[in-house]
């Protein structure tokens, strides 16, 4: 298959590491070990802890305003926000620590998750919903508004706890893995970019006015305050923004591939922090 | 909730440095909705700051501040302990205040 040999060669070429992944089918360990690998590799100046911090490892990334941003951040509101979204009650009584292992506190990096029953990956937003469909309430949009918030609070709870994605030895697991990678690494749209070509192969580099993140911890600093937006957003939202920059039409928010694709980014990214909630510029 | 004020200040050699960030729409009045009607205009005009009661600084804003604006500044003197204070008025006539003490 054409894109599974793009794949390889992106991943032979980024490492050391042998191609163990080929025949065998896929081997979500070994990814990350190459993934990581390849970035540590390739920019060795940079702490493993430190790529949650996106483009700010790089020079002219504005890293001294961003510090100071940092002290009185923009997406306080959106906590705070949040925070009371959290603990209101249902019109039943129950709350979302209901839906939630640990009351919602502290889990932010288990998502997205793999759910045996439904054979799909369920990120944060998703189970929100799903706590929201269940207590008879209506689902909310993934990307922007009181989701954002809530997503914003339940993350900042997780704050520093490593990220733990798991893929389990499931068929319907391992596909939707898979379908992630494969995304990540396909070219798409009129400018003919991959995910990869920008987060990977130009990471740090300048995209205009702007420092690319590397893909690695990209995903821990979500949900973002992009000063861009005005406002606090998911990582679907920037899927879809990215999706549009390069020309291609995006996906729905909760559609298989995005689930996918969170659920094999962040997965590459097992180990680092949370940082979340970030702010962009 | 919907009129937060988020005030913090310092002193250090001899200055207070006051961080504030405030809780308001700014809506200019020249964006549309999604429907296409303009949002009205919406915006802070007068937001002043106080230590132990008397005035520091005094901004008269506009339609061209932005959205939940974050304001930073210093004056001199201030000691550990005092009050600051911060109010402002739009045009609607709504009113919200937040007050601190310089750490």
């Amino acid at each position: 298959m054409r894109i599974g040999l793009v794949v390889l060669a992106l991943l032979a070429a980024f490492s050391a590491v042998p191609v163990a992944l080929a025949g065998a089918g896929p081997d979500p360990a070994a990814d990350i070990k190459a993934f990581q690998g390849h970035f540590r590799t390739e920019l060795p100046a940079i702490p493993l802890a430190a790529y949650v911090n996106g483009p700010y490892n790089f020079p002219g990334s504005g890293r001294a305003q961003w510090k100071q941003i940092t002290e009185f951040p923009p997406y306080s509101f959106a906590i705070d926000s949040g925070k009371v979204l959290f603990e209101t009650k249902f019109p039943n009584g129950k709350t979302y620590t209901s839906c939630f292992s640990e009351g919602g506190i502290g889990i932010a990096g288990n998502y997205p998750m793999f759910d045996p029953k439904t054979g799909r990956v369920v990120t944060l937003g998703v189970a929100i919903n799903r706590c929201r469909v269940a207590n008879g309430l209506k689902k909310w949009p993934l990307t922007k508004g009181k989701m954002a918030d809530l997503v914003a609070y339940m993350t900042v709870t997780s704050r520093g706890r490593p990220i733990d994605v798991v893929v389990p030895n499931d068929p319907r697991a391992l596909a939707a893995y898979e379908a992630g990678k494969e995304y990540f690494y396909s070219r798409r749209g009129q400018l003919n970019f991959s995910c990869a070509s920008c987060h990977v192969q130009a990471a740090g580099k300048r995209l205009r006015g702007n420092v690319l993140a590397p893909a690695l911890g990209i995903t821990a600093s979500f949900p973002l305050y992009r000063s861009k937006w005005g406002s606090i957003g998911t990582l679907v939202r920037r899927f879809i923004g990215c999706n549009k920059k390069v020309g291609s039409v995006p996906d729905k928010p909760d559609s298989a591939a995005y689930r996918d694709l969170a659920y094999f980014l962040t997965a590459m990214s097992n180990g680092l922090p949370i940082a979340g909630p970030g702010s962009r510029p | 909730m919907a009129h937060q004020i988020l005030i913090r200040a310092k002193v250090a050699a001899g200055s207070t440095t006051v961080e504030a960030l405030v809780q308001h729409p700014m809506d200019s009045g020249f964006i549309k909705d999604k429907s296409g009607k303009l949002i009205p205009p919406h915006y802070i005009e007068v937001i002043e700051f106080t230590h132990n009661g008397r005035i520091v600084l005094t901004g008269f804003w506009g339609p061209a501040v932005s959205k939940n604006p974050f304001i930073k500044f210093s004056f001199k003197g201030g000691k550990s302990g005092d009050a600051i204070g911060v109010s402002w008025v739009d045009n609607h006539g709504e009113t919200a205040s937040a007050t601190a003490r310089i750490a």
